[in-house]
């Protein structure tokens, strides 16, 4: 399950594309995945042959589960196009193959982050109540339990089995009498235990409230770990429109309806230049290090009618005219709507781009989407009053904010990064 | 075109820019961008749907007779008779 956006615990495989002995090639679509916030299809990044779907349709498993094996990958594509593999002969890479893996019904599912967290908090995983999606226990939930017992009482002596059971039965392991070795917890106990204990609360039936709610908790964890960790510094300056929305406004009467582009595309090539030539805005940080990206992918900010917002990625915005650029918004914002959305756009934007200007406000200072380093935001496009050579002018202005990682750059740099793309919206007819 | 028809027009083409916005929240005067929370992108939706339903090739410069309900019907009617 690939990571689709930074703030995704799970996904629902809601639909294979393909199935065992299917020959795909990197960039073809393989599955639907559904997550909190969008429909997702997903691309796959190798060649090979699909050996073995894993994961069924309608089941939830956490980021970093496996999907699906491919066999081939790496090699030069098989010569026999969509023939299963006789099971004898082929040269299968049997440590990939993992024993059978049941259909991970039902959750609490666990993913290997979570674990490793676990147990640096002594939280006990099976005893938790998952309040992720589908009842999985969540990193926010083991950081919470964390927080509850911040000494943090190991958990109880006890065999998987006993805690898986205990899980299932909704029992508190600190709570049973062990009769196993050392006062270990057995299965045995739990279940005696479980004789008394009050029944597991119900799993709420997912729906679109539902839906909501999750979306708004995917959000809020993710901008809490960002105002925790990432030392955010502001910059803001207002500029002057005048060039670019005449620029617009003369191309758009040579077009017709249908080719006609919009400020945003304007503000996003910019932004996209302007990180190309300051590279301290453009890439990930990730294990105490910045990686600038040599590729600028825009995740664009876009508002979900129902709540909530996502920013899926145009690719190499930087190297798109801007009619390409006008087509792939309209397409992204078209799909994001109605909810559909591939696994490239999700999990590589490396800067991200609000435009809330659309709505009306003149200025945003936005939370940065970790592990990315800036955010620029665009406010509304206005009249106002400059003072120009001099004299008092009423010019179009509007005004840019960047939202930057101290990690990574310091104002300095980000100020020039914000002049340049003002210094590139006065020539618009060079973008 | 008519009044009625240029309305029924506008709400078929609303619903598919905005397909959960509702029509009858939005007062006679209000802007229908606030009022449906409609972006550029939505807005140029809206008048690529009309120009595909009409024809009208409707100049960047008449947009703000979009910007309300009763506005963008009288700009219809009124550029449909003329066609």
């Amino acid at each position: 399950m690939p990571s689709l956006g930074a703030d995704m615990e799970a996904g629902t495989v809601t639909r294979w594309l393909v199935k065992p002995g299917d020959e795909v090639h990197r960039g073809d679509i393989v599955a639907v995945v559904e997550t909190e916030k969008s429909t997702i299809e997903v691309e796959i990044f190798e060649n090979g042959v699909i050996e073995e779907l894993v994961v069924p349709e309608g089941a939830r498993v956490p980021v970093g589960a496996v999907l699906a094996h491919v066999s081939g990958v790496g090699a030069a594509p098989p010569t026999t196009r969509r023939v299963r593999r006789p099971e004898a002969k082929a040269p299968r890479p049997t440590a990939r193959r993992p024993p059978s893996v049941p259909p991970p019904s039902p959750p609490p599912v666990r993913s290997p982050i979570v674990r490793h967290l676990a147990e640096q908090l002594h939280v006990d995983t099976a005893s938790l109540p998952g309040r992720g999606p589908g009842g999985s226990v969540t990193r926010e939930d083991v950081r919470r339990a964390g927080e509850k017992h911040p000494a943090g009482p190991p958990r109880p002596r006890s065999s998987p089995l006993a805690r898986k059971l205990a899980a299932e039965l909704g029992v508190d392991l600190h709570q049973v009498d062990g009769t196993g070795p050392g006062g270990a917890v057995r299965e045995e106990d739990v279940r005696r235990a479980a004789s008394g204990a009050a029944p597991p609360a119900a799993v709420p039936v997912a729906g679109a409230a539902d839906r909501r709610l999750s979306m708004r908790r995917a959000i809020g964890a993710l901008m809490a770990r960002s105002k925790r960790e990432i030392p955010h510094y502001y910059l803001s300056t207002t500029i002057d429109a005048t060039a670019a929305s005449a620029w617009l406004e003369q191309a758009n009467l040579e077009r017709p309806v249908t080719s006609r582009l919009v400020l945003p595309v304007l503000l996003l090539k910019a932004t996209a230049l302007a990180a190309a030539k300051v590279p301290e805005m453009n890439g990930f940080y990730e294990n105490d290090t910045f990686a600038p990206s040599e590729a600028v992918h825009v995740g664009v900010a876009i508002s979900l009618r129902t709540g909530g917002v996502i920013a899926p990625a145009i690719h190499h915005v930087n190297a798109l005219s801007l009619d390409k650029l006008m087509t792939s918004l309209h397409d992204l914002v078209g799909r994001a709507r109605s909810g559909v959305l591939r696994s490239s756009e999700m999990n590589d934007p490396t800067i991200t781009v609000t435009n809330l200007g659309d709505l009306g406000v003149e200025s945003v200072f936005g939370v940065i989407y970790p592990p990315q380093v800036a955010l620029v935001g665009f406010g509304r496009l206005t009249e106002r009053v400059v003072a120009r050579d001099g004299m008092i002018e009423v010019r179009p202005c509007l005004t840019a904010t960047l939202s930057a990682d101290h990690r990574a750059s310091d104002g300095h740099r980000g100020g020039r990064f914000l002049t340049e793309i003002d210094r590139l919206l006065q020539e618009p007819a060079k973008l | 075109m008519t009044d009625d028809e240029a309305r029924q027009l506008i709400r078929a083409t609303l619903h598919q820019v905005a397909p959960d916005a509702d029509l009858e929240d939005v007062g006679p005067d209000e802007t229908l961008q606030e009022a449906l929370d409609l972006d550029s992108i939505d807005f140029l939706n809206l008048i690529v749907g009309l120009h595909e339903a009409t024809g009208l090739e409707i100049p960047e410069r008449d947009y703000p007779h979009f910007s309300t309900l009763e506005g963008a019907i009288a700009y219809l009617v009124s550029a449909t008779s003329a066609q």
